[in-house]
């Protein structure tokens, strides 16, 4: 029975595989990132971005002979495994996608990784995926990610801090593998550099009160507090808990906290606060920038050029191996995206995909300044950003 | 040693927390309370009733707020909250007659009752849920602070501020107010003495031409204003968010047993006790020991006795030693 089981579905799978090779002419990214849950104000424009490369790439008309692309979207919850499990069954399975750009928030990310692309053989790009536990995940080189590991992130808001001449903080972080990852991170790197951490806590998001865990940060004491929250969620709880208790005035904000929405929540009384988050001030951002503001969408959202630089990526290996084959375009990611080859911008997709069907190379930087290392995970820039007159500013790169 | 900043810790993060805390557990419990005095059941129901009552009074306060009509330094939803009332009375009027009213003639077991006020609780949790949606509502508007953190620590001269919220005033303000007329009504008026008849003998209440669907229906007006005010002032105070009323219900059930189910009063302290528990067992008193003692010796260690995960586990443990060892709570209400 097992055996006979094993062979239809065999048979299914070079069914499935057949019929999409003889219907290349249609090729479907999956977009599976939570377009509910805590990270929702930003994944509208994540998509967006995606789509924008898909667009860009789908009307050139030199994608593999002439294939069109399109996108579908599929909603993760952000912190909801089996939602986000199912779904990915669903856009491989059902829609029979090529290559799955996502998941967005780290647990689902790694739950999608190995109950779906892994025993399904797809390659997945994530744009926002960013706990350290991921690069060490065994992944059978399915696994790759614009956006850089915490780690990375912990070692730079230790710089900022100490930079800035804090030397004692309060830590809090949302309890989970984002939280924890970047909180582990942050802490090892600001702990070398001789900063004192008075006090690691986690908290849960959802709650209606944070007073409490305000109360034991507050007596725990320190110059200033790191929220590795989210923004939507207990982050925002814990910085107005804080606000209005008085016991903090200024906060460090992490990727997960910076968006739109946290200054529209809080105005003026951010006022000081400053943070990181992935990104640079390359010229690939800023054009990406203006396309976005073209197509009627905001480009300088957290995670949104990473987006696109993940649709890209898939598409200009699919391109250079002339497959869309998970097995056989996922060696090349890392050949489009690093040197040798002709620098590629946001815009200049067109252009990469002519240099690849000529046999040429390509080094995509993207809108992110695209540099895959180590298991496949962006080097990763990072943009400073302090809140000034209730506005996220820029204040420099890192 | 320096009393006064560890006394204004203190007051800062656990006592005026604990106070607003305590008297909106305080409302919640009370209307369970009376529905298990005079309907003999335990609502499972509640904290979605006060979900629902909250909801109408957002949505009124939107309406208000887009009309441009706004009440000065207090927040617009204390003028929508008599339409949150209505609304709640009539919801809770319809599911008596649609639901607990047959099991009343019936004469239905008071487990049957909580059975299906655990069902009604599920249908108003989707109603509020398909109304309104399962996120973060922002409502509030007004002066947010009656003193500022930093206003304090300016006046007074002290390292430590003290803040006190609008909204926390407002609740302590509405609690006391509306435990007094409550406690006026039972034990003054006519309609008040019939329902405690009700409550403590059901035959002989009958029996001396008391009309019990008439009792009945006060209770459910009753509860509804206390569930609804409640409720607005929980999302005034803290944030509303549907999912977080049922999460309440435990904290509400816990106050109203260990005060004693059926009795008012309990029912208050109960909800003292409770926030109280809930906030002390937390906190981390390092700051104030440190005041306390004499310089230098500030300790090491966060001096918490739980983790703030706990929060919850502390209702629960409370909960259990109260069943286990004065099963009639504090007050003598009924036994469980």
């Amino acid at each position: 029975m097992k055996k006979l089981l094993l062979a239809t579905t065999a048979a299914a799978m070079t069914m499935g595989a057949s019929i999409g090779a003889s219907n290349a002419d249609e090729v479907k990214l999956g977009i599976l990132i939570g377009f509910t849950g805590p990270i929702e104000s930003l994944t509208g424009h994540m998509a967006d971005g995606a789509e924008l490369a898909i667009a860009e790439v789908s009307e050139s008309g030199l994608f593999m002979g002439g294939s069109t692309v399109t996108g579908v979207r599929a909603d993760t919850g952000c912190i909801d495994n089996a939602l986000s499990t199912s779904n990915a069954e669903r856009l491989i399975n059902a829609e029979g996608i090529a290559g799955l750009i996502g998941g967005d928030c780290s647990g689902v990310t790694g739950a999608i990784l190995s109950n779906v692309a892994i025993p399904n053989g797809m390659v997945m790009i994530s744009p926002s995926a960013t706990s350290p536990a991921l690069s060490t995940v065994e992944d059978n080189n399915l696994f790759f990610r614009t956006a850089p590991s915490d780690a990375r992130e912990g070692q730079v808001m230790s710089d900022v801090l100490m930079d800035r001449g804090f030397k004692s903080v309060a830590l809090t972080y949302t309890n989970n593998d984002y939280g924890k990852g970047l909180a582990d991170a942050f802490q090892s790197a600001y702990e070398a550099a001789g900063g004192k951490v008075t006090i690691s806590t986690s908290h849960e998001d959802g709650k209606a009160d944070y007073s409490a865990e305000v109360g034991a940060l507050a007596s725990a004491g320190g110059d200033i507090v790191v929220v590795a929250g989210y923004l939507d969620q207990g982050g925002l709880g814990i910085i107005q808990g804080s606000l209005d208790s008085g016991a903090f005035d200024k906060f460090v904000l992490p990727g997960g906290m910076i968006g739109e929405s946290i200054t529209d929540n809080l105005g003026a009384d951010l006022n000081g606060s400053f943070g990181q988050i992935a990104g640079s001030g390359s010229d690939g951002a800023k054009k990406l920038a203006e396309m976005a503001k073209a197509a009627g969408f905001d480009g300088t959202s957290p995670y949104t050029p990473e987006s696109y630089d993940a649709a890209a990526l898939f598409l200009l290996a699919m391109q250079a191996s002339g497959s869309t084959d998970p097995a056989v375009y996922g060696a090349k990611i890392l050949d489009v995206a690093n040197a040798p080859g002709e620098k590629i911008y946001p815009g200049d997709l067109a252009k990469a995909l002519k240099i690849l069907a000529d046999g040429g190379e390509v080094d995509y930087s993207g809108g992110s300044d695209v540099e895959l290392i180590g298991p496949g995970e962006s080097a990763g820039s990072y943009r400073e950003i302090e809140v000034i007159d209730a506005k996220i500013e820029t204040v420099r790169f890192r | 040693m320096d009393f006064l900043n560890a006394f204004v810790a203190l007051a800062n993060y656990v006592l005026v927390p604990g106070i607003a805390y305590g008297a909106q557990l305080a409302l919640g419990a009370l209307g369970v309370t009376l529905i298990y005095g005079i309907l003999r059941f335990s609502n499972f129901a509640h904290g979605d009733t006060m979900a629902f009552g909250a909801m109408v009074t957002i949505l009124f306060t939107w309406w208000f707020q887009s009309m441009g009509i706004n009440f000065g330094v207090l927040p617009t939803a204390l003028l929508a909250l008599p339409f949150g009332i209505a609304a709640t009375s009539a919801l809770l009027l319809g599911t008596d007659r649609l639901i607990y009213r047959f099991y009343r003639k019936q004469k239905a077991a008071p487990v049957i009752l909580v059975i299906a006020s655990m069902g009604v609780m599920f249908v108003m949790n989707g109603l509020v849920r398909f109304i309104i949606g399962p996120d973060n509502q922002r409502f509030a508007d007004g002066e947010r602070f009656i003193m500022r953190a930093r206003d304090f620590k300016e006046m007074t001269g002290l390292s430590e501020g003290l803040a006190f919220k609008t909204s926390q005033g407002i609740t302590i303000v509405t609690a006391v107010a509306v435990v007094a007329a409550l406690f006026w009504f039972l034990n003054r008026t006519r309609t008040g003495k019939s329902m405690r008849a009700f409550s403590d003998n059901e035959d002989l209440a009958l029996l001396s031409g008391i009309n019990p669907e008439r009792v009945v229906m006060v209770t459910w007006l009753i509860v509804a204003a206390l569930a609804t005010i409640a409720g607005t002032l929980y999302g005034l105070d803290k944030s509303f968010k549907p999912f977080t009323y049922f999460q309440l219900l435990l904290p509400i059930f816990a106050s109203a047993i260990v005060g004693g189910l059926g009795s008012p009063l309990g029912a208050i302290v109960g909800g003292f006790v409770i926030a109280f528990s809930e906030v002390t067992v937390t906190y981390a008193f390092k700051k104030v020991v440190g005041y306390l003692g004499p310089e230098g010796w500030e300790p090491d260690t966060l001096v918490q006795l739980l983790s703030t995960d706990y929060k919850f586990a502390v209702s629960f443990a409370i909960l259990i030693i109260v069943l286990l060892f004065r099963p009639t709570g504090l007050f003598a209400g009924k036994s469980v």
